[in-house]
């Protein structure tokens, strides 16, 4: 019945409705180039209204100002002392802004408006090379993997929670009938396939009126449509694939549906045709979690009522007498097994009390008034006929990829509408959690609110206490739970969210029904969905990145709501509805993956890249513009703080369009990992989820690499031109090429990977300077006529720019080489592993120390497993341990203060609930 | 394709300390012999470099800088006599430069002063855009216009040795780009220096102005506060111990920014002028790498990782 949601629900209905209008995102890497944007605004603004009166005092003392007082007589009179500027001896006070106003256009290339540019152009690339990964290819449904949006790849490598759907996402949603127990009989506990099981063929072969009965409900009871084919087969369109495996099921029992014509429904039982009557469909909704049909049997006349549902909503509703015991225990036995189970029940109907219903339904479904509770009056004192269980394969490398994932850092979240135990069992086979010892499973429920809450308190005491210990908990809590924890003790909640790395979200209990009914949102929403929806809201309050995976309609807006939707397009003949699904307003965050286990590369391989990609293409991009201003700051000082710039403005334009924007677009293909290593040390993908690669400390490293380049470069041709070559034109393309080399080497120490393409635009762009500037000098109109030949011709200027390139790049190659060596980052450790095969050595420590750090934590800590902060730690220590390292040795005084920043971080997360 | 996959076949180098002690000593091994080279070019020159802004005020006007201004700005005679002693053969060509310091020709105002459009052709000799506040006087516009023309270099030197005239080549002592661009053959001064300030040196009006050499060099602007410019060339060597006897009209107003100003003579080698900057920067990067490249093998040894 799950699976009624791969309907395709129009716009108007409650699932269309509460899809919402998504709100575009903005990965958190934009947020942080945003942030840092700001901070080299406010830069700009300091060092504007700095030069903006240093100009000004400038031009009042020496320019100005009468520096002597002359006696009359002389021709000449009054001349300040820099008489050749000839200022206007008195100004209007408007001439104060003007030399700011100048500084601020000089350094209005401060911030790279080229970087938005850059940005969206490998953004798509990002996106392309995921549309085009062979390896995330599913040949057999013949889909590839689809980037919707193609401006949040990073926030893939970002990724800190796993928020997934089960059916169709975990599992293949291709359902098979496994078991059944009709009437208290087990059929296929020993083959695993009541299909094969000799003793139901034997019940059907001699006609068994129970399972014959049972049978003609799977049929019968259903909105199955059957087609026959010219060559006489009759195949099955069905809505649900649980409907679908049963029809099926049924008729490999014999008991055929043969088509549905009108109201006719032909069932074919061992050659024969029995034809019934469709009288009524009360159809299933999530809510009353049944269906029943009520049929005329066109031979006897009698009219019958048939339902199917989940157990709570079936079961309860027996005969008074009827054991359901027996029932209870093969639902439950299912369960374990991981099964879907279904109750068949049916009742035989007197003709008046038909009628009388009958009337009432009609008018009901016109006003769909109190349509349910018209269905409940009649769907009770059934006989329960047995119960079915059907498998819901896992996908392909399910276990595996959790593994890996988890491993990754990921924290899961499986959210499921089955029941509690199926959950449980699911989550046991696809590596979810653990089986005891190693893990251990803290259940949350209750059916009032106090009972949830103590509930969620002594889990949460239980998990702070064994934190400590090396244990992996997880907890499970179910929608009502969930509901109410969510509402009233967000707080605590929050901290459970944080310190379990998994937890599962089941459905709730037909007992808590009543109440639930009572939530106005859950009327809204639909229960779980609702919920999930907070529940994804409350992960990103905290500044946690979220990924949701789905496959169906229902999880649409959950996935609109997480920073990361990814859909799971991979099913035959699923797939339209869903793309229709999907795109209907929701062209924001999602990505299509064939199968769930597609989503390892997609985080590790594509989402990683693409966060450090991005990194170096936004620092990088920052550090030309601020080398190229902190040229004309420094130029400024010497110009009588004037506001010149010593770049003519062909050279200022082309520099940000042409010599410096077209190198770093090829570190699009840059890999610091090879897919290989990253797959086989998931753990890697710790550097980008904690923002290790961009952070105001890292840009801080760009920010002074370019004030150093910038003074590099211009004392160095300053000085190297200086006396009789002093000439503008001259000076400005040395310091102008003086620049280009350097951020040729800059590209080059940072690209981890060289392909031809990366030398071909690193070196090729320093060609196409020359050529570019000997053909600007060709031009006799251009200012810069004939100075780059005769630069060229002079060994002063090669000189100078190998002198500029050496004491540019010396002290960086030094400064990366010592890190490298002395204090490496686990991407060196691996760098060097893959690059000199010595992989042993490094496979080693790398777990374990990453592991150490939970063990390291004490209760206290309460955020501290999840304390990432990378920012404001030492540029030299980003190995991941280093905060939790540091922690560990904390002297006592230490320690206060460190448990009163914890404190702070821990009210940061709720405050902002 | 294999770009499509990202699979194009990569090189990827890492920092082996092999690899990064082997660049900082091959960098060093080739820098200390450029910087020797450099540094021995650099001495090679032979430069003679007379300061004179102060000695050539007369005692009566030299105790205060308004004195001085006083007496630059008025109507005494300037003539200076200097006298110059060559302390190493000279080879011809000798360069003869004079340096300002302290002038600020890169200043924003003064370095757009000027018009290039008219600079180039007598068809747009009115234009006068962004020349002000030289660009028209007594309602005429001014050609050449703005403050760089305006404040035009006018010291003047002659030279003797041993009582006879040593001649100083004017010719072909700007670029030969700029007369045959961008100032033009047919473009010739007038209303220049007719204001009521007048700024710097009058030109001749007859001759036009690619051929006004003093004019192209100053109007090519320094980026540097202290520059040299080329004044005209010595075609004949001079020997050491040579005497030369300088001399010169200090006309420029210097005093008012207490600017130096320094008669240049100077040889040139493959590097240019004298310039030790390149050699010392040279031999102290290349011995900073090859400490660098000691140390890291050091440390390798003491501690490989």
């Amino acid at each position: 019945i799950e699976n009624l949601h791969d309907v395709f629900p129009g716009n108007e209905t409650k699932l269309g409705m509460s899809r919402g209008v998504p709100e575009p995102k903005l990965t958190a890497v934009d947020a942080m180039i945003d942030k840092l944007t700001g901070a080299i605004f406010v830069f700009q603004l300091v060092v504007v209204i700095v030069l903006g009166i240093a100009g000004n005092v400038w031009k009042e003392t020496e320019a100005i100002k009468i520096n002597s007082i002359l006696i009359s007589g002389f021709v000449m009179a009054h001349r300040p002392k820099q008489w050749y500027v000839r200022y206007p001896p008195e100004g209007q006070w408007y001439e104060l802004l003007i030399i700011p106003l100048r500084f601020e256009l000089l350094c209005s290339i401060m911030i790279p408006i080229s970087i938005k540019v850059s940005l969206d152009l490998v953004k798509s690339l990002y996106a392309k090379f995921i549309d085009w990964d062979i390896e995330m290819y599913d040949p057999e449904s013949g889909t590839s993997s689809h980037a919707a949006n193609t401006a949040i790849s990073e926030d893939l490598g970002q990724v800190e929670y796993i928020l997934t759907d089960k059916t169709g996402t975990l599992t293949e949603n291709r359902m098979i009938f496994r078991r059944c127990c009709i009437s208290g009989i087990f059929y296929g506990n020993e083959s695993g396939d009541a299909l094969k099981d000799v003793d139901l063929q034997n019940a059907v072969f001699t006609g068994s009126p129970d399972v014959i009965r049972f049978l003609s409900i799977m049929a019968i009871c259903n909105t199955v449509v059957p087609t026959k084919s010219k060559s006489g087969t009759i195949s099955y369109k069905a809505q649900s694939q649980d409907e679908d495996a049963l029809v099926n099921a049924a008729a490999h029992l014999h008991v055929t549906l043969a088509s549905k014509s009108g109201n006719i429904i032909v069932i074919n039982y061992n050659g024969s045709n029995i034809q019934y009557e469709l009288l009524d469909t009360l159809e299933f909704t999530s809510d009353r979690k049944r269906m029943s049909v009520v049929v005329r049997d066109c031979q006897n006349g009698k009219v019958i009522l048939m339902s199917k549902g989940a157990d709570e909503a079936i079961l309860p509703y027996s005969f008074p007498g009827q054991h359901t015991k027996i029932f209870c225990e093969a639902v439950e036995q299912y369960a374990q097994l991981g099964l879907r189970t279904l109750c068949l029940a049916w009742r035989e109907l007197m003709e008046d009390e038909y009628r009388e219903w009958s009337l009432m339904f009609k008018e009901a479904n016109s006003t769909l008034w109190r349509l349910a509770e018209v269905c409940q009056r009649l769907e009770h004192n059934l006989e329960i006929l047995g119960v079915t269980a059907i498998e819901d394969h896992l996908q392909d490398g399910v276990p595996e990829t959790i593994e890996m994932l988890r491993k990754a850092g990921m924290y899961f979240w499986m959210l499921t509408g089955d029941k509690q135990s199926t959950a449980i069992q699911i989550a046991l086979s696809c590596n979810f959690i653990s089986p005891e010892p190693k893990g251990q499973l803290l259940l949350i429920d209750g059916k009032t609110e106090d009972e949830v809450f103590r509930s969620l308190e002594r889990v949460l005491l239980t998990m702070r206490i064994t934190t400590a210990e090396h244990k992996e908990v997880a907890f499970v809590i179910d929608g009502w739970a969930l509901e109410i924890a969510l509402k009233h003790h967000r707080k605590a909640f929050t901290e459970l969210a944080i310190l379990s790395r998994t937890a599962l979200c089941c459905r709730v209990t037909p007992s808590q029904k009543a109440q639930v009914l009572q939530s106005s949102l859950a009327m809204l929403h639909g229960l779980r969905y609702g919920c999930w929806v907070q529940l994804v809201e409350l992960l990103k309050s905290c500044d946690y990145r979220t990924l949701a995976i789905g496959d169906g309609g229902n999880d649409v807006r959950m996935i609109q709501q997480a920073d990361i939707g990814v859909g799971i397009s991979g099913r035959e003949g699923l797939q339209a509805a869903r793309a229709a699904d999907y795109s209907i307003g929701s062209n924001i965050n999602q990505y299509f993956i064939a199968e769930f286990r597609f989503l390892t590369r997609l985080i590790l391989v594509h989402g990683r890249y693409s966060y450090n990609r991005t990194a170096f293409l936004s620092q990088y991009s920052f550090y030309k513009s601020l080398l190229i201003c902190f040229i004309q700051i420094l130029f400024s000082f010497i110009s009588g703080v004037s506001g010149t710039s010593l770049f003519n403005s062909v050279s200022l334009m082309a520099y940000n369009v042409f010599y410096t924007s077209i190198p770093v677009m090829v570190s699009v293909l840059d890999k610091d990992l090879s897919e290989k290593t990253v797959m086989q040390h998931p753990q890697i993908l710790f550097y980008c989820q904690a923002g290790r690669l961009l952070n105001p400390s890292t840009f801080a490293g760009w920010f002074g690499r370019s004030l150093y380049h910038a003074i590099v470069v211009f004392v160095i041709s300053m000085h190297a031109y200086a006396n009789e070559k002093s000439e503008m034109e001259e000076v400005a393309m040395v310091a102008l090429s003086g620049c280009i080399w350097l951020q040729a080497f800059v590209v080059a120490l940072e690209t981890n990977s060289f392909t031809i393409l990366q030398h071909l635009a690193i070196w090729g762009n320093l060609a196409a300077f020359y050529i570019i500037n000997w053909i600007l000098s060709a031009l006799p109109a251009s200012g810069m006529y004939t100075i780059m030949f005769r630069l060229c011709r002079q060994p002063t200027y090669w000189l100078t720019m190998l002198l500029i390139t050496v004491a540019g790049m010396g002290p960086v190659l030094a400064l990366k080489y010592f890190r490298y060596t002395y204090t490496p980052s686990k991407i060196n450790i691996l760098q060097q592993a893959e690059r000199l095969g010595g992989p042993i050595l490094s496979l080693g420590n790398i777990e374990p120390q990453s592991r150490s750090f939970e063990k390291e934590v004490s209760p206290l800590s309460i955020t501290l497993p999840k304390n990432r902060n990378p920012v404001y730690e030492p540029l030299l220590s980003d190995s991941p341990n280093s905060t939790r390292r540091s922690l560990g040795t904390v002297t006592p005084f230490d320690f206060f203060q460190s448990s009163s920043r914890l404190s702070s971080n821990y009210s940061r997360d709720y405050k902002t609930n | 394709s294999k770009f499509t996959q990202q699979e194009l076949p990569a090189c990827k180098p890492i920092l082996t300390p092999k690899w990064v002690i082997t660049a900082f000593t091959i960098v060093g091994i080739i820098f200390i012999p450029i910087g020797i080279a450099s540094l021995s070019a650099s001495n090679d020159v032979v430069e003679i470099v007379d300061r004179y802004e102060t000695a050539c005020i007369p005692e009566d006007s030299s105790g205060s800088k308004d004195a001085k201004i006083r007496f630059i700005q008025g109507n005494s005679s300037k003539t200076c006599n200097r006298t110059l002693t060559v302390p190493k053969h000279m080879k011809n060509p000798i360069y003869v430069y004079y340096q300002l310091d302290n002038f600020y020709q890169n200043h924003r105002r003064y370095v757009k002063s000027r018009n290039d459009q008219q600079l180039r052709s007598n068809d747009s000799a009115s234009e006068t855009d962004g020349c002000k506040p030289e660009a028209e006087a007594n309602g005429q516009p001014i050609v050449p216009c703005g403050l760089i023309a305006w404040s035009l270099f006018n010291d003047t030197y002659n030279f003797q040795k041993n009582n006879a005239q040593l001649a100083v080549k004017k010719k072909g002592i700007s670029w030969k780009s700029d007369r045959d661009h961008k100032f033009g053959k047919d473009v010739y001064p007038k209303n220049f220096q007719q204001g009521s300030l007048i700024g710097g040196a009058s030109l001749n009006e007859s001759y036009p102005l690619s051929d006004q050499e003093d004019l192209i060099v100053w109007m090519r602007t320094a980026a540097l506060p202290t520059f040299r410019k080329l004044y005209g060339k010595i075609e004949v060597d001079l020997e050491a111990n040579d005497v030369i006897q300088v001399t010169l009209e200090n006309r420029y107003n210097t005093y008012s920014f207490n600017g130096k100003k320094k008669l240049v003579l100077s040889t040139t080698t493959w590097l240019g002028g004298k310039n030790d900057f390149l050699g010392i920067a040279y031999l102290a990067v290349g011995g900073l790498c090859l400490f660098l490249a000691l140390s890291f093998t050091g440390i390798y040894f003491v501690k490989p990782r």
